[in-house]
């Protein structure tokens, strides 16, 4: 317990993986929710304070806090927009992408040809379809001449939506 | 819904302070007292407006494996394959699309093997080909709804 070497290889201290396990579901809604998950583990309050900061510094945790619904907030538009660009420009062309203010994920995957030749992922969201049109027509122009074919898939359901747990 | 509970929902998609009482600073911030904040949050969570509320962990950082998945399921299929498809645990998110590849799912697993093995044993279940599209690369990751 308590100790500071925590590498990024997958392996935790031991109270790390512990306040992991106690939080992956969830804060507990009360005044002391951080006591409350001390009390659970059987440490002082402080240690799991410390633990969380520490895991936030180093990119364990990318934040604390709430995920809405975005299907409740009004925002029915939600395409995950894919492009085909050549490899050797998709590193300038992904980080431009990602930088717009509507794309809420960025990635490189790979392609499956012949029929899937889209590397990279852009999730685009809007009010309504259209809104995401709009958008899409802006990464299409950024991208330029390096954009050779792009379709955009409209979420219809959510089918699932746990979040990932870590394991026990 | 009121203008106060879209505030929280704003504003809770910050950073959620690490102190004793965090509700009573965040709603210090927010105009309301820690007990109404509480309640509220509590609210908006059964009405799934909010569909989690804690740490958001890096699945990145932690070795395991992770993936974007993806099947064409036959339209008649849909909600047999849905149902198999979810009952595995490490299927963390799964949308329907409108595309001929039209189930998307992500994938997390504790170790790296263990994503094949979960691959393959979806393909066993389902009858169907999966689509194993890891990232190779991430260029941006940063949710957040303004309303």
């Amino acid at each position: 317990m308590g100790d500071s070497h925590t590498p990024l290889d997958g392996t935790h201290t031991p109270l790390d993986r512990e306040i992991i396990l106690a939080t992956q579901s969830g804060l507990p809604l009360v005044a002391e929710p951080y006591q409350q998950i001390a009390d659970q583990i059987g440490v002082d309050v402080s240690l799991i304070k410390a633990r969380l900061l520490a895991m936030q510094d180093d990119g364990r945790i990318r934040r604390i806090g709430a995920v809405p619904n975005h299907y409740k907030l009004g925002y029915t538009g939600n395409g995950m927009s894919v492009w085909d660009v050549p490899d050797d420009q998709i590193q300038i062309l992904g980080e431009m992408v990602g930088k717009l203010s509507f794309v809420s994920h960025c990635y490189h995957r790979p392609r499956f040809l012949p029929d899937w030749s889209y590397n990279l992922f852009a999730m685009v969201h809007g009010r309504n379809r259209d809104e995401v049109f709009e958008k899409a027509k802006q990464i299409e122009v950024l991208l330029g001449e390096h954009c050779r074919a792009h379709d955009i898939l409209f979420s219809t359901r959510i089918l699932k939506k746990t979040g990932i747990r870590i394991g026990a | 819904m009121d203008e106060l509970d879209k505030k929280i929902i704003n504003e809770l998609q910050r950073d959620f302070p690490v102190c004793d009482h965090p509700f009573a600073v965040a709603a210090e911030q927010l105009g309301t007292t820690e007990e109404d904040l509480i309640v509220r949050v509590q609210r908006l969570m059964d009405e799934k407006i909010l569909t989690r509320f804690g740490p958001l962990f890096n699945a990145d950082r932690f070795g395991g494996g992770l993936s974007l998945c993806a099947i064409a399921v036959p339209e008649e299929d849909f909600d047999t394959v849905t149902e198999k498809v979810n009952a595995f645990p490490q299927v963390a998110h799964n949308y329907q699309r409108d595309h001929e590849l039209n189930m998307w799912f992500v994938l997390a697993t504790e170790t790296p093997a263990e994503l094949d093995v979960t691959l393959e044993a979806i393909e066993a279940d389902t009858g169907l080909t999966v689509r194993n599209m890891p990232k190779l690369q991430e260029f941006y990751v940063g949710l957040h709804f303004e309303i």
